[in-house]
């Protein structure tokens, strides 16, 4: 491209901004709230996941107590079957010996109660740890089939819960995601092609002048491309504002406790830029293209 | 300057709108292109600028054939053309100034040489204190004269007119008809489509008469030769 097409195309889509100025409008703030929203939604997830994240990390792993006159090649077995399960990433077998000095450092001053003791009262176990959470419930239904299994403990019921409440939230989250992109491109693409209508004539004149398709279509193109980035600029501006402002509402006042698992302003915001200027800046871009595809056959 | 060989237009609805028509311009030439409506006029001017293709036939614009020209290099056959439309067709959004600037601004002029270049031309056309008017606060003449400029800024060898005073009152037409004239006797080629039988019998020019989309005349100082 030439010097002097550039400050052309630079000058021309600036003017057109501004005398198109009422549709600029309306394009940017399309952009603006599907990208706020779509950043909400993405707030929402990224921060549910990281609570999920925390959760299983505490609660996957699955303890196997087994029948106490089991012999040490059935315990094997067990194992090794134990292991052959879907999901399963380690296992640990933990004698009844280790149990119970474990259970008297747990109990720590009080550990004495435990030398009375004739006989272990505990069972030998096997720790069994999970790739994923949800595995669990198939895993433990699993193990109880299996022979030689006393009794399965595991967070059933926090485990069961998270994984509803975190599959809930994501498969909503991507319904409500899916069809407010529809909505939004569907506005965005018609903004745009009104825009381009309304110069539709224009486009006409100056190909009749001899200008080749990239001269007309780099002003409208940088045009659509600066509203995309405006949009995105607006849009990270108001999430920032109100993250930040919630952030600090979890984190100061309650729920201490899920405030330790929220994403950080700064991260949120770091993500979102990069995703929001690429979007932003591609809806502009692809709907100018777009809009203006059928008017430069001329 | 133009060669038309056997060139035909089939349009996709099935129409013939030209048939086998031979034409020559010579450099220089200033031709009325006459004819009733749908003789194949407008047709003729749009195979020129390539908005539509000859279905048979040859057609060559200043030794560039046309008939087989790569769509990316429509843009420069245009360049070689200036053309007026009977409707102006400006750009409402542009000052006077601007719009004829813009049609040295897609050949990579330099500002320098758009500043030079678009008074002087305005000028010729009589339009030089109206360089910042919008084309809406312009009459329709003073409207013409812009196109007229734009269409000459880039000093191209053939001036392509549709009808230009087709929307004029008699008087402003002789005073575009005059400046046509004017740019004809510098050297450039005009092929102008009209309806108007009066400038057509007073300025003598070649004739050539277009019917159903056939040449029936192409003659010297000749008539507009119908009555309508």
């Amino acid at each position: 491209m030439k010097i002097s097409q550039f400050s052309y195309t630079i000058r021309e889509s600036l003017k057109n901004l501004w005398r198109n100025r009422l549709m600029s409008f309306a394009s940017m703030t399309s952009v603006a709230a599907t990208l706020l929203i779509l950043g909400i939604i993405f707030v929402l997830i990224i921060n549910i996941s990281s609570l999920a994240q925390g959760a299983k990390d505490q609660f996957d792993t699955v303890q196997v107590y087994l029948v106490d006159d089991l012999d040490g090649s059935q315990v094997d077995a067990l194992g090794e079957r134990l292991y052959g399960l879907e999901g399963v990433k380690e296992i640990y077998f933990e004698t009844k010996n280790e149990a119970l000095s474990k259970m008297k450092l747990e109990w720590e001053g009080n550990g004495f109660l435990l030398e009375g003791l004739e006989e272990n009262p505990l069972p030998n176990s096997y720790i069994v740890s999970l790739y994923d959470i949800g595995y669990a419930e198939y895993v433990v239904e699993e193990i109880n089939q299996l022979p030689g299994v006393e009794e399965v403990k595991f967070y059933q019921d926090v485990v069961v819960k998270i994984i509803e409440v975190t599959n809930y939230i994501k498969n909503i989250g991507m319904v409500i995601i899916f069809i407010l992109v529809a909505i939004s491109t569907f506005i965005i693409h018609n903004t745009v092609k009104l825009a381009v209508n309304a110069r539709r004539r224009e486009i006409g004149i100056m190909k009749y002048v001899g200008a080749t398709s990239w001269f007309v279509r780099w002003p409208f193109l940088l045009e659509g491309t600066l509203l995309g980035l405006f949009g995105a600029i607006i849009a990270i501006g108001i999430l920032y504002a109100g993250y930040a402002y919630t952030y600090t509402l979890f984190t100061s006042k309650f729920y201490v406790l899920i405030a330790a698992y929220l994403v950080s302003t700064q991260t949120i915001v770091s993500d979102l830029l990069v995703i929001f200027i690429v979007i932003g800046a591609g809806i502009g871009a692809l709907g100018s293209l777009l809009s203006m595809r059928k008017y430069l056959h001329v | 300057m133009i060669r038309m060989l056997g060139v035909s237009k089939r349009y996709s609805n099935g129409m013939l709108a030209v048939s086998d028509i031979n034409l020559h311009v010579k450099k220089g030439d200033f031709i009325f292109l006459v004819g009733p409506s749908g003789a194949g006029k407008s047709t003729m001017i749009k195979m020129l600028l390539k908005e539509e293709n000859c279905t048979k036939g040859r057609l060559f614009v200043d030794d560039t054939e046309v008939s087989h020209l790569h769509r990316r290099l429509v843009p420069f056959l245009r360049r070689k053309m200036g053309v007026v439309f009977q409707d102006y067709r400006l750009l409402q959004n542009k000052t006077v100034f601007e719009n004829v600037a813009f049609a040295m601004e897609i050949t990579g002029a330099s500002p320098r040489e758009i500043r030079k270049n678009v008074p002087m031309i305005l000028s010729v056309v009589g339009l030089a204190d109206k360089q910042k008017c919008y084309p809406n606060q312009l009459s329709g003449g003073e409207q013409q004269r812009v196109s007229i400029a734009r269409a000459m800024i880039n000093n191209p060898p053939i001036l392509i007119a549709d009808e230009p005073t087709g929307n004029l009152d008699p008087e402003t037409s002789w005073e575009i008809m005059k400046i046509l004239k004017q740019i004809n006797r510098r050297g450039t080629t005009i092929l102008m489509a009209t309806h108007d039988k009066e400038i057509v019998d007073i300025m003598q020019q070649r004739v050539v008469a277009l019917e159903s989309g056939r040449i029936v005349r192409d003659e010297l100082g000749g008539q507009y030769g119908y009555e309508d």
